[in-house]
């Protein structure tokens, strides 16, 4: 306590009004610890930045040196937390850089490294209770049609009129796409794959129906979340087309062991519970010049990503020889996440 | 001011007095308030993986709840219109209940929407000037405004008649009548932005028409009156308000007539989805009919839609509809037919299937039953509290008088209500 009582006297040259608001949070947070410490097992430093977090702007609009102290803050909390060093990378987007992202359907063979990997780099939850995944892969069943089918008796059927039939067996439909799959090895004869992550969208719905802007379109197309402003209404998740939002229901449960600890503001930093998040194209990786995770790690190179501006880009010899489609087309969000076939 | 305060102390005496029968009711509600305390105490201490909310049903029990309670809420409007619009003499003298009734639910409509809230401790966040209000473009944003504006109007008008009343002097009209006229158009806007917040949203094709606000309005305006008629009768039997027939008489009708047109609206909206049967309209179809033998919902369904038509056919016999013992089984149907119908009937088949086709069923959780329980309890709670406080004032039971020290309200005046 007494030490806590000498940074209250440093503080007390107060200034502005966040000076104000931390040092008095420094002083209740440690009262109350004190307190707390001989009920339980509190952890007190932690607590203090926490507190100072509760104050923060939203990130867009800090000033560089808010965006430093606050990142500063972050890492202070998460080196704790974790027992290692934490950074947490708070690169802007890169002027003349618009991202892309595309994957070639035909590839695909429904392996979901890409999952795996993208769990391990972005620090979601994982576990039993709560296991966050951002990317999903569709299995799609391959058109099966069969006589019995095609003489079967249809609707409506009255008058001796038949309208309809009943071969009609699903082949590639979204809405019968179906992501729970065990099989014993892929690709599988029967099906084809198709994975889903954020589409980025150049329209976003979601940040349309955010109340507090707490997602936001960066330059650099990239649809971020400020994890510390969000409220967690959900209204984004309600109104995104490719259920590509995922919410942090309870405390996330993330090893120490299992930490990437290479973290941007905007990105993979470890989050709190009762907040949104989704894909940033690893924002962490790719506003410094690298692959995104399940780019690096996709065995079979479907996966293509790279500067949209850049008209020597893969991606843009993606778009320019290949047939592409985007997904959803005609909700008119324009993603930047493009599907195509050799 | 030392009469306000003094209005402010009559005002809380004579709503906290009554018989025995007042006192177990304010328990019985005690006890659902103590389990909310309980259940928002476990959900924020936890996080929201105590609710049975996931990622494929992100929406649930709470915004159900408030979707309705936006329409009880706007309901009022149905008592303040025709008394000063219709200059409609009975419901004019009871008016200000309504008002009351209104305050109680957007006050629920709030509770609903911070149970919601996966990070209530940063509500703030919202607020203009110290957070970021996104507005125009975010709905929500818009919500937030009408919802707390109504609040405001019918606190200040509602209070403003009784303080007026309380001390005995004239009601200054010019002010009194803005406020009332701007309630009325305003309490339409909440519950049309309400509708716009959800069927705005092209990736929930279920709530994706714009039938949606009208059929709001038109629910609305069938279970709030309901509602009001029940309250009514009741503050008619416990307390010595005269109410006449003719306000129930006028109430049931507009009960009838909307719940007519939303039984047409919800006609339309099954003929339009179910006859294509397209993809879009397998939230309606999961909701009617289940899906592959998930059908939890069906049952709800189905209960609702014969709660509303039944009471519908029976409001529409004036010999029943006039009959004032059997009213207030019927309005307590269409009540619970439409609590049904517009909260997880209408939310649930929204939400299910996701985007991507992937049929989740979801039921409330314990603690989400006690939060919900409990939020309810309050705005009943609150409510039976002002009602009790705006009888007395509007009796003149309570009353201005200029006291020389601190004299408690005289004994006769605490026990004339109930």
């Amino acid at each position: 306590m007494p030490n806590q009582e000498k940074s209250k006297e440093k503080d007390s040259k107060l200034t502005t009004r966040r000076d104000f608001l931390r040092g008095a949070g420094n002083y209740t947070v440690a009262s109350l610890s004190g307190a707390a410490m001989l009920l339980s097992n509190p952890k007190p430093a932690k607590a203090n930045v926490t507190w100072a977090e509760h104050f923060q702007k939203n990130y867009r609009l800090m000033t560089e040196e808010e965006k430093q102290e606050a990142i500063e803050r972050l890492e202070t909390r998460y080196s704790e937390e974790y027992g290692q060093k934490v950074t947490v990378d708070g690169t802007p987007s890169i002027d003349g850089v618009l991202f892309g992202y595309a994957l070639n359907i035909q590839k695909c063979i429904g392996c979901r490294r890409c999952v795996k990997a993208c769990v391990a780099e972005n620090n979601q939850s994982r576990g039993d209770e709560q296991q966050i995944e951002w990317i999903r892969v569709l299995r799609m069943e391959k058109g099966n049609f069969s006589a019995e089918d095609r003489d079967q008796h249809g609707y409506p059927e009255s008058f001796g009129v038949q309208v309809g039939g009943n071969a009609y067996k699903p082949a590639g439909v979204v809405l019968e796409g179906q992501h729970y799959y065990e099989p014993d090895q892929v690709p599988e004869k029967d099906a084809f794959y198709f994975p889903m992550q954020c589409m980025q969208c150049e329209k976003p719905p979601c940040v349309k129906v955010c109340p507090v802007r707490t997602t936001y379109r960066d330059p650099d197309g990239i649809v971020v979340v400020d994890y510390n402003w969000c409220i967690g209404c959900r209204m984004c998740i309600g109104a995104c087309p490719y259920w590509a939002r995922r919410f942090n229901w309870g405390e996330p449960n993330l090893p120490k062991e299992e930490l990437n600890p290479h973290t941007h503001y905007l990105g993979n930093r470890p989050r709190m519970k009762g907040v949104v998040e989704k894909c940033t194209y690893c924002v962490q990786r790719t506003r410094k010049g690298r692959w995104t995770a399940c780019v690096e790690v996709c065995p079979v190179g479907a996966r293509k990503f790279g500067n949209l501006l850049d008209p020597n880009s893969e991606i843009r010899k993606v778009l320019a020889k290949k047939k592409v489609f985007r997904l959803r087309a005609d909700l008119n969000t324009y993603p930047k996440f493009f599907y195509f076939m050799d | 001011m030392m009469r306000f305060t003094q209005f402010v102390v009559d005002f809380l005496r004579a709503g906290f007095t009554g018989g025995i029968l007042y006192w177990c009711w304010m328990l019985f509600l005690a006890f659902f308030i103590m389990l909310w305390g309980y259940g928002e105490y476990v959900q924020i201490a936890n996080g929201m993986i105590v609710t049975n909310l996931n990622d494929q049903v992100s929406w649930g029990f709470y915004l159900a709840n408030f979707v309705f309670m936006v329409g009880v809420a706007a309901a009022a409007v149905t008592v303040v219109f025709p008394a000063y619009v219709y200059k409609h003499k009975e419901l004019h003298r009871i008016v200000i209940l309504g008002e009351m009734l209104a305050i109680a639910a957007v006050v629920m409509c709030l509770l609903f929407v911070i149970a919601h809230m996966g990070r209530p401790d940063r509500l703030w966040h919202i607020l203009p000037v110290i957070g970021i209000f996104n507005w125009p473009h975010a709905m929500l944003t818009w919500d937030v405004i009408v919802l707390s504006g109504y609040l405001l109007l019918n606190i200040i008008g509602g209070f403003y008649y009784l303080y007026k009343k309380y001390a005995g002097t004239e009601v200054n009209k010019t002010f009194y009548l803005t406020i009332v006229y701007i309630a009325i158009v305003w309490a339409l806007s909440i519950h049309t932005v309400t509708a716009f917040l959800i069927n705005t949203m092209p990736a929930r094709p279920m709530w994706f028409h714009s039938v949606m606000p009208i059929k709001f309005i038109t629910t609305a305006f069938a279970a709030g009156p309901s509602l009001i008629i029940i309250v009514f009768l009741l503050v008619r039997r416990f307390t010595p308000m005269k109410i006449a027939d003719e306000a129930f008489h006028l109430l049931s009708q507009i009960v009838v007539w909307c719940l007519g047109i939303a039984l047409f609206l919800t006609m339309s909206e099954i003929v339009t989805e179910l006859y294509p049967a397209t993809e879009h309209s397998l939230g309606l179809q999961y909701l009617m009919f289940g899906h592959n033998g998930l059908n939890s919902l069906v049952p709800y369904f189905w209960t609702a839609l014969t709660l509303m038509v039944v009471s519908f056919v029976l409001l529409l016999i004036p010999r029943l509809r006039k009959n004032l013992t059997l009213l207030p089984f019927i309005c307590a149907a269409a009540f619970i037919g439409i609590w049904i119908e517009k909260g997880m009937g209408l939310m649930l088949p929204g939400v299910i299937p996701t985007p991507i086709g992937e049929f989740a069923e979801y039921t409330p959780s314990h603690i989400e039953l006690m939060v919900v329980g409990g939020v309810w309890a309050i705005g009943f709670f609150l409510l039976t509290f002002m009602l009790k406080g705006a009888v007395a004032v509007l009796l003149g039971e309570v009353s201005y008088q200029p006291r020389a020290g601190k004299q408690p309200v005289s004994s006769e005046q605490g026990e004339a209500t109930i």
